[in-house]
């Protein structure tokens, strides 16, 4: 039980760290900084859902899991906030998004 | 007056209870002298946002009913698989994205609601909103089909029955 409980955890840790680099390989390859923000949200999202959960099962039933627990509580509720605020800065300071498709279904107020 | 007073009481309490759980979580020292000092600081805190004005039916939803749970937890499978298809694409190199940018309706009623929505459309990998105008959103999206399925309005279904 004990050593199917580590194994886990690092099959999760291991699937972490893989996302972590796909992430990070997704902002040096992709064309401009719309999208490369998408590719960041890989390693903000599962590759960080991964790691905790792989440090969940080694900490246990202790303290240790419930700050794990904020841990990932806050950047659920933060991480979406500060990826809106660089896109609308980048947006609002006329940073248009490359090679994009025409904009669609525009809001019908005259 | 006096329904807005049982309603500020309410949402100071959750301000009370999310701190004193946040304060034990995060200690680990059970002492009088440490949770004596703990319970004067939740006081302290209270007491000031509550002074600042910003306790309300933004900053502590009491209203919400059970149904966010549920939510989140189909917005976690979201995450998972649109996390999916962008790796995808990220090994697969730049040949096989269309970034794209499309105004979405949304169906919320409260600005709550669509600060959800907004968020959950951020949050799932793909899809980045840009900005609020009114009741549409400005999306960004790697791929279109991202904007279909957005399009297609089970997100902003799910939102408003929560809101």
């Amino acid at each position: 039980m004990e050593s199917l409980l580590i194994w886990t955890s690092d099959v999760l840790l291991v699937l972490g760290g893989f996302l972590l680099l796909t992430g990070g390989i997704g902002i040096l390859r992709f064309p401009d900084l719309y999208t490369r923000m998408h590719a960041a949200g890989v390693t903000d999202t599962l590759a960080v859902l991964c790691t905790l959960a792989g440090l969940m099962l080694l900490a246990g039933w202790s303290l240790v899991l419930a700050k794990l627990l904020f841990v990932m509580i806050f950047l659920m509720f933060t991480g979406p906030v500060s990826s809106h605020a660089l896109a609308k800065a980048a947006y609002n300071s006329g940073l248009l998004p490359k090679d994009c498709d025409a904009v669609g279904g525009e809001p019908s107020t005259g | 007056m006096q329904a807005s007073t049982i309603r500020s009481a309410r949402h100071s309490l959750s301000v009370v209870v999310t701190l004193s759980a946040l304060w034990l979580l995060n200690s680990g020292f059970y002492t009088p002298l440490i949770l004596g000092l703990g319970f004067v600081s939740v006081l302290l805190v209270t007491w000031l946002v509550h002074r600042m004005d910003v306790v309300d039916h933004e900053s502590q939803p009491t209203h919400f009913t059970l149904g966010i749970f549920p939510y989140y937890a189909w917005l976690l499978w979201q995450i998972v698989l649109s996390n999916l298809t962008l790796i995808k694409c990220i090994w697969a190199g730049n040949k096989s994205i269309n970034p794209c940018v499309a105004y979405l309706p949304s169906s919320q009623k409260t600005d709550i609601g669509r600060v959800i929505y907004a968020n959950s459309i951020t949050l799932t990998p793909g899809t980045v909103t840009i900005d609020v105008q009114g009741e549409h959103l400005l999306i960004h999206a790697l791929l279109s089909e991202s904007v279909d399925q957005l399009r297609s309005g089970e997100m902003d279904r799910r939102v408003t029955r929560v809101e």
